[in-house]
């Protein structure tokens, strides 16, 4: 941010400085490779939510004829969207927005909960970083020999190789991931030989080309960039978290002061710490857990598998880094033993964001089992508001739409009631059945007539309810309307 | 992530507010480039587009562009784009229409557009027409509601002197001509409005009905149900063009009616007018 004004009574040696420079360049980082229970769960993750992504859209679920056989399809073009067995037409849109809340929730109870573990483990920033690291990592070799070649000036054969090889596969994955995107817009193996042989849609090829070139960039070059920079969760969850909230830390106090000389004089007033920077070297951003809790720290906790692999080999308790609550501190400085674990999660906070969490679900899954096949709107035509006919009836118009969701066409029966007061035709029908084609919506005209000299053509208006009963389902539903007659 | 920042001098403007002092810094290269590249694209941007104003009109920019030339080239293209289903409407047999969904929604929809365009003035947007303009939703019909009769009366008009195949009828003003006396008129609304059921005086009408006889039978049919073939209107239904209360009658037997239609085929192309007749036949009264 430029500074153009500042008071220059305040300068002094501890402020910034007139000149001084504002912009920091980045420090590449150069995670070390780490074993661990964390290191593995986070391998899990990573093969499981890549697998969601990349083969989810090759899933197929069978709807019959007319309908497509994708499991899990956001179909623009004709405005649906299917998952599984559900599918949502755009009227529906309310599920989508209950999911994003549910999404907003469900980050809220794991951040007031377990901090910034979506960040660490589930992120896409952080699932592709680790992903582009772990590849860096096979083709250039681990923290030191990836330190050697960024050192070394002179790009000769070997460095170019290295490099060429390693962008060359981030590229792929990129290429990938930018491809397997589109897929979720259409369907996947005909996409597939389109983009083959040239002949999909040019919009197909600007989003895998807008995407690959994200993913190759954010992952293999912004990286931590993007989490300190360019996200704004990092300023929001400071909102979320709470002292009871289990963060990744640095028991300072088991830990100072730290020192390398163990079997030196004076080495029993040194704490565990090592000063083994084995925690520093692990980190994917670069940072020093010992600092304390900082905006740059994703809690992907790799810092406590590398610092219990450290204190295994020296023979301390594991845990001098660890999942902890700021508000076991005091208790730990003392001595005392932290608070279990679930005493720390189950709190009235976390407990409110799971209710809310678990309302909006049910409420989408009761929302999501009484939703009927067809669905009807009846918009009276009002312009004119009523018809004599040459016998003296009188005729209302009404617009139905009726929405097949089925996969075959439907014969769609239409009454009025009361019934026995009107007669009820159809536009383009000798009979009172429509037929509305497979998953689609339907503007059937309807004509409702009053007899002439009833009560109702003399009327000035009738209440009236439009039927609409699909025979072979057995469902009914009905619509309320109005009947003008003369006195209109 | 911290770096030692490097430490460079900046000039100060030389001002200063109450010892706030102002940086000289200047600005960001990009941006200065960018704002360059702005000015240098703003003036290549007069010169290829309509820019500089003149004493009629604009300079026209080399690259020939104008909002007319565009909507002008987008009708163009959408007229391209539906000339094929164009032809097959302009050539269909109209009565067979209704079996091609396609061709049905595309006529009833480019048939409204038409209709909102050309009709709507003296039929209203609604079709429910206005006095001495028929009301197309009814089942009431002066020249038949075939979709082929609709279809004549659109494409050559209604007693329209510029098209020779336009339909022509004319009744005799019975009382401006003094075809018949005032009383006679009197009798003859009188049995008219009986036709429809609207109780009358008998005597009236036992008299009316003699004139009808002798005056309106040969295009109102002897019943009172009219002749399509001429444009003779239905006496005995709820429907009237006019009004149907005893003075309108009156004046409509006295001076007569002529209520005319344009030819549509000379200003609409076939398929336009096949799309109106397919969407006026569809509004509730076709037959």
């Amino acid at each position: 941010m430029p500074l153009f004004f500042i008071w220059s009574d305040s300068v002094s040696s501890t402020e910034p400085q007139q000149g001084e420079q504002l912009y920091a360049a980045r420090e590449p980082v150069f995670p070390r490779r780490v074993n661990g229970k964390f290191r593995n769960l986070k391998w899990i993750i990573m093969i499981v939510t890549l697998g969601i992504y990349y083969l989810t859209p090759w899933i197929r679920w069978d709807r019959g004829p007319n309908l497509p056989d994708q499991a899990v399809l956001v179909d623009l073009a004709n405005r649906r969207f299917f998952f599984f067995f559900i599918e949502i037409w755009p009227h529906e849109f309310y599920f989508i927005a209950g999911l994003l809340i549910m999404a907003g929730l469900g980050l809220f109870l794991f951040t007031s909960a377990l901090g910034r573990v979506w960040c660490g483990y589930t992120c896409p920033q952080t699932v592709w970083t680790d992903l582009f690291i772990l590849v860096e990592r096979w083709i250039e070799g681990d923290r030191n020999a990836r330190l050697r070649l960024h050192r070394q000036k002179k790009m000769d054969l070997r460095k170019a190789r290295l490099r060429l090889t390693k962008w060359l596969a981030w590229l792929l994955i990129a290429v990938a991931t930018g491809g397997a995107w589109v897929f979720y817009f259409t369907d996947a193996p005909t996409l597939m030989v389109d983009l083959f042989f040239f002949r999909a849609h040019p919009v197909a090829y600007t989003t895998i080309g807008v995407l690959t070139a994200t993913t190759f960039v954010f992952g293999g070059f912004m990286r931590e960039q993007i989490c300190i920079y360019a996200c704004p969760w990092p300023r929001i969850q400071a909102a979320m978290m709470d002292e009871d909230t289990l963060t990744v830390a640095y028991r300072d106090w088991r830990g100072e002061p730290r020192g390398k000389h163990r079997k030196a004089e004076g080495a029993e007033q040194l704490g565990d710490c090592i000063d083994c920077m084995a925690c520093v070297n692990v980190c994917p951003q670069g940072i020093d857990i010992r600092n304390g809790q900082q905006m740059e720290c994703i809690t992907c906790a790799l810092c406590i598998d590398a610092c219990d692999d450290m204190m295994a080999k020296i023979g301390k308790p594991r845990g001098l880094i660890d999942y902890l609550a700021l508000s076991d501190e005091p208790n730990e400085r003392a001595g005392q033993p932290p608070k279990a674990i679930w005493k720390h999660v189950f709190r009235p906070r976390v407990i409110l964001y799971t209710t809310l969490w678990s309302l909006v679900g049910f409420g989408l899954l009761f929302a999501l089992f009484i939703r009927q096949d067809i669905d009807m709107t009846v918009a009276p035509v009002r312009n004119p508001t009523f018809v004599v006919l040459s016998d003296g009836a009188v005729r209302n118009t009404y617009d139905v739409r009726l929405r097949n969701k089925h996969g075959e066409d439907r014969g769609f029966v239409v009454h009025v009631s009361p019934e026995d007061k009107f007669e009820l035709k159809l536009e383009g029908y000798d009979g009172n059945i429509t037929d509305v084609p497979a998953d689609a919506t339907k503007l059937q005209r309807v004509y409702v007539i009053a007899p002439a000299g009833s009560e109702e053509a003399k009327a000035e208006r009738v209440d009236i309810d439009i039927w609409v009963e699909d025979p072979v389902a057995t469902e009914r539903v009905s619509k309320s309307s109005i009947f003008n007659g003369k006195a209109n | 992530m911290s770096n030692k920042p490097e430490k460079k001098e900046v000039e100060t403007t030389g001002h200063s507010w109450d010892g706030i002092e102002e940086f000289n810094n200047p600005l960001p290269r990009w941006w200065l480039w960018t704002f360059y590249a702005c000015i240098f694209w703003g003036v290549l941007y007069t010169i290829a587009y309509p820019a500089w104003p003149l004493l009629s009109g604009a300079t026209p920019g080399v690259l020939g562009y104008s909002t007319r030339g565009q909507v002008a080239a987008e009708i163009a293209a959408v007229d391209e784009a539906n000339a094929g289903i164009n032809e097959q409407l302009a050539s269909a047999d109209l009565t067979q229409i209704s079996a091609n969904p396609e061709l049905q929604s595309y006529a009833t929809n480019a048939g409204a557009a038409v209709f909102r365009t050309w009709c709507a003035q003296c039929h209203g947007s609604g079709a429910a027409g206005a006095k001495g303009y028929p009301n197309l939703l009814d089942d009431d019909w002066l020249w038949g509601g075939s979709i082929e009769d609709i279809h004549a009366t659109i494409a050559h008009g209604i007693r329209n002197e510029t098209d020779a195949d336009a339909r022509f009828s004319q009744m005799p003003a019975f009382g401006t001509d003094e075809l018949l006396e005032k009383e006679q008129i009197a009798q003859v609304v009188n049995y008219v409005m009986s036709l429809s059921g609207e109780a009358q005086n008998p005597e009236m009408i036992a008299e009316g009905a003699v004139v009808y006889e002798e005056n309106c039978a040969a295009c109102h049919a002897d019943d009172g149900t009219g002749d399509r073939t001429q444009g003779a209107p239905n006496l005995t239904d709820a429907i009237w063009l006019y009004g149907g209360d005893y003075d309108t009658l009156v004046t409509t037997v006295s001076q007569a009616r002529y209520g005319v239609m344009p030819n549509w085929n000379a200003r609409l192309s076939d398929a336009e007018v096949a799309a109106v007749a397919t969407y006026v036949h569809g509004l509730g009264g076709g037959e």
